[in-house]
């Protein structure tokens, strides 16, 4: 990064790795580092449960791990859907590790390497929004196919007056469409703005390290003061890739929840 | 005042939203705080609820963060 202007949108861009674009019927369909990413999550999601299946009467230490793991969304499933929602504990499941995973991937410093920089999957509006409009369709599918045209009563709250309905309804209506923008969104932005702030200090430290060994001591006190803040940044990331991968799986069992149980 | 800095004064402000969507999140974690600390035993049950409070706070700021970054690289 040269001094001067930071562009913290760089790290964002989509390319193909292997140089040339591959085109299907006019689509772009080339291997990019986004598709290069999600697969090393799966591969270490698969990696990760693998481990843990071996079914050994006394658990090791990595099926400790692996069940804690379940045993975790199987209890967020079981509070937050209640009754029938125990067959949707593997979307949940998969839906929360891959966010995390793909979270943590994203947020890996292995840029002190040359030549590699990980790419955060979930700091793209495309892939959080896929991942929203499936668990949509799948409150959808679930509410209509169990409910028929009784799900529409999920737009009429209980208790309500009648009078008040002619403004109630479209209300409820209109905050039943907006989630999946807002599952989306949230994710998408939380990840984004992490990073845009990580790379902003960072290129601070730079910029201050080559002021601080041209012989300018305050270039080494901008360059300890971004250090610092890098440190705690990264300990605040960390944080947030947690609670967004835990938000998403906690919202959409309990969109669920309104699909099978209807309030 | 050239139409740039029109730009960045607006994205400037747009991004107070995230400040006080830190002072809704800031509340939403002292308030479950209080609760659980003069009964800790019904705090475990409110996990749940926490975080969507949490949710829905930070949606908001992360939406103003939105506004700015449109204005800043889209809509110059």
């Amino acid at each position: 990064m040269s001094a001067g202007k930071i562009n913290p949108m760089e790290q964002f861009e989509v390319a193909p790795i292997f140089g040339q674009r591959l085109s299907l019927f006019g689509y772009d369909v080339s291997f990019t580092n986004s598709a290069l990413f999600m697969v090393v999550v799966f591969v270490l999601l698969a990696l990760f449960m693998s481990g843990g299946m071996k079914r050994q009467l006394v658990p090791g230490r990595w099926q400790m791990m692996v069940e804690g793991a379940v045993g975790f969304i199987d209890n967020l499933v079981q509070v937050n859907i209640g009754k029938g929602g125990k067959k949707f504990a593997p979307y949940i499941f998969s839906l929360f590790f891959f966010i995390l995973f793909a979270n943590l991937v994203g947020i890996l410093p292995l840029a002190v390497i040359p030549g590699l920089h990980t790419f955060a999957v979930t700091s793209h509006i495309t892939v959080t929004a896929v991942l929203a409009f499936v668990s949509f369709g799948i409150v959808l599918f679930v509410g209509l196919a169990k409910h028929g045209f009784k799900f529409f009563s999920l737009f009429v709250p209980h208790g309500a007056p009648g009078w008040l309905m002619p403004v109630i309804v479209p209300v409820e209506f209109i905050s039943f469409m907006v989630r999946p923008f807002s599952l989306g969104l949230r994710l998408f932005v939380a990840m984004t703005a992490g990073h845009i702030l990580l790379e902003v200090f960072g290129s601070f430290a730079v910029q201050g390290m080559s002021a601080g060994t041209s012989g300018s001591p305050i270039g080494w006190l901008v360059w300890i003061a971004s250090m610092a803040m890098i440190i705690g940044v990264s300990a605040l990331e960390l944080l947030v890739c947690a609670i967004q991968a835990y938000v998403f799986a906690l919202l959409t069992s309990l969109y669920l929840h309104d699909a099978v149980h209807l309030h | 005042m050239t139409d740039l800095a029109a730009v960045y004064i607006g994205a400037g402000l747009a991004a107070i939203g995230c400040g006080l969507a830190a002072l809704g999140v800031g509340n939403v974690f002292a308030k479950y705080l209080e609760g659980a600390l003069r009964n800790p035993g019904a705090a475990d049950s409110q996990q749940g609820r926490l975080f969507i409070g949490f949710a829905g706070a930070e949606l908001l700021g992360l939406i103003s963060f939105v506004v700015a970054v449109l204005i800043l690289f889209v809509v110059r």
